[in-house]
């Protein structure tokens, strides 16, 4: 889809406006050589000692940010288009705060040492129905209904994500100390102690909710023109949302099982993908953000590794330019 | 023809559609008028299914709104409703290309591109159709819209007060346009209108609603008249009649 550049007209809006006129297509091609350059240099640099231990443990690390990054754009990008805006994330939403609350409570309730007996894929599938069912009870009636304002959205989504927070806390408090340890393990996002079992598991599954959501990606276009258009041209809404909130569910699940929450990362790579994407086209979009992803998380710790020397974590970073970001947006009045 | 039987429609405790039974005939422009709140965009809402019934059956073509599947009524009805924003990015073209989903499925082909065209020229579109969509006037932007839902290529139009925004020049050229697309395309269009003069200068049938019930149904002739439109709106018109047409006038 070759598109000729545009003169800004009087009055234009900047939104979504590229400040390189790249094809959707010549963007997919550079994020995807610097996806590449960035993994091929994250494998490769400053290897020494024990090859057989290295390699496998870097590949470990960058197959868990290849996943993360993939089912964060994805997520993020499929329920901006469903919920037709460009500020809401499941993160902001209180998708993720929702995973560690079923995390804490069935450590809470089964006990740690308990849950550690059980295989990793057997526990994980289990937390991944119970977000699917919860999410669905609780978000479902505020996106297939009739239009909602966005800070209704916005208000529910913080007011829900407090509350799971907080009740997460409060299990944490009253939970053994040495059953606490083994929890907070499992939230501090990081890259650094991916369970390789749950790898292999989590690709399987994210590998299918990708498919699912290439085979829905025009309905997505037609869904992101607003609900009563997409009625208009033929969709069912209230099934293709539900189908976008099982999989984002999902996504979240997965992202969060592997590193911890990350809240701002999606609407940073998503945001930066509707900038160099000139196509309104999930075709083009969905590859083009995930891409973003993988360069943000491979780079960044490779950054971080080789330049800072782990004097900090990515996800500071992440959380500090993403936040800065959603601020930016606020401001500048997106939100209507 | 469009046949209401019951339709029934409540937010909390007020009927804001009570119990319409209508029938609409098939080709030809129906005008539905009726003071502020008299439920007439909900009743396009509830024909349309953009929004659900709580009682009563609506046909379309045949084809029972509630139970017929949603991509089979989008290639039989399209509906405009009269606020449309866009949280993309997007041309003219492409909106309108949009129209052709029901039928393509997001793959077109050439027969989809030429009702992409023949609809944007229709509405004087093709100067601006590389351009986006934000970038357009108010009234362009409405006709974008419109070039969409004719690109849709249905029989039964529907559109939810298409006047809205459009200055003189606009609106009588829309009403133009509305005729043109009942008599040379034969497509049922029905419209809902603030404008009782619009609906008589423009329509063959008129709907006139109130709290929810439909109060009169029938041609200008019949609805254009001091006691009928005192019975809808509570002020008192009087009606001229300047070159066939039946004008009311309320301004004094």
């Amino acid at each position: 889809m070759a598109e000729a550049p545009t003169r800004p007209q009087p009055g234009a809006y900047l939104r979504g406006r590229a400040p390189l006129h790249l094809s959707p297509a010549v963007a997919t091609a550079l994020l995807a050589a610097a996806a590449l350059v960035a993994v091929a240099l994250f494998m490769s640099v400053d290897l020494k000692g024990n090859l057989g231990y290295v390699l496998p443990r870097r590949a470990v690390k960058a197959g868990a940010m290849v996943l993360v990054a993939v089912a964060v754009g994805i997520s993020t990008l499929v329920f901006q288009t469903v919920t037709a805006n460009r500020i809401l994330t499941p993160s902001i939403m209180g998708f993720d705060a929702l995973y560690v609350l079923i995390q804490t409570s069935l450590v809470f309730v089964v006990g740690a040492s308990t849950v550690n007996t059980f295989p990793p894929a057997a526990k994980f599938a289990a937390e991944v129905a119970l977000m699917v069912v919860l999410s669905g009870l609780l978000y479902r009636w505020l996106f297939t209904g009739g239009a909602r304002s966005l800070h209704l959205m916005l208000l529910v989504g913080i007011v829900l994500g407090t509350l799971f927070r907080g009740f997460s806390g409060l299990l944490q408090r009253l939970m053994e100390p040495s059953e606490f340890l083994i929890l907070q393990d499992l939230f501090f996002a990081s890259f650094n102690q991916v369970e390789p079992s749950l790898l292999a598991a989590a690709t399987a599954v994210v590998g299918t909710v990708a498919a699912g959501v290439w085979r829905m990606r025009h309905t997505l276009d037609v869904l992101a023109l607003g609900r009563d258009t997409a009625v208009n041209l033929g969709v069912d809404h209230r099934r293709a949302v539900t189908a976008v909130l099982v999989m984002c569910s999902v996504l979240v699940a997965v992202s969060t099982a592997l590193v911890g929450p990350v809240t701002f990362f999606g609407l940073l790579v998503v945001s930066l993908g509707y900038q160099l994407c000139r196509s309104f086209s999930h075709a083009w979009l969905l590859p083009i953000t995930i891409l973003l992803g993988v360069v943000a998380l491979v780079g960044g710790q490779l950054l971080l590794e080789q330049v800072f020397g782990f004097a900090t974590a990515l996800s500071i970073i992440i959380e500090f330019t993403g936040g800065l970001l959603f601020l930016y947006l606020l401001l500048k009045g997106s939100l209507k | 023809m469009i046949t209401l039987s019951g339709v029934t429609k409540s937010y909390g405790s007020a009927r804001v559609v009570d119990g319409v039974d209508a029938t609409i005939p098939a080709g030809g422009v129906t005008s539905i008028i009726g003071p502020n709140g008299a439920g007439k965009s909900t009743l396009l809402g509830l024909v349309s299914r953009l929004q659900a019934m709580d009682a009563g059956v609506v046909e379309v073509g045949g084809l029972d709104v509630a139970r017929t599947d949603s991509r089979e009524l989008a290639r039989t009805m399209a509906i405009l409703r009269q606020e449309n924003h866009l949280t993309m990015r997007l041309k003219v073209r492409d909106l309108v290309a949009f129209g052709r989903f029901p039928h393509s499925g997001g793959r077109p082909t050439v027969e989809d591109k030429e009702h992409i065209e023949r609809a944007l020229g229709q509405l004087d579109l093709l100067p601006m159709a590389d351009r986006f969509v934000d970038e357009l006037s108010g009234g362009q932007r409405q006709r974008a819209f419109i070039a969409m839902v004719l690109a849709q290529d249905t029989r039964y139009l529907l559109l939810d007060e298409p006047l809205n925004n459009l200055d003189m020049r606009h609106s009588v050229e829309m009403m133009r346009l509305v005729r043109r697309l009942a008599d040379e395309f034969g497509k049922t269009v029905v419209v809902v209108i603030h404008d009782i003069n619009f609906a008589s200068c423009y329509s063959d049938t008129i709907l006139a609603m109130r709290g929810g019930r439909l109060l009169h149904q029938g041609s200008p002739a019949e609805i254009m008249r001091p006691e009928v439109l005192r019975d809808i709106y509570e002020i008192d018109i009087r009606i001229e009649e300047i070159e066939g047409n039946r004008i009311g006038v309320y301004f004094a």
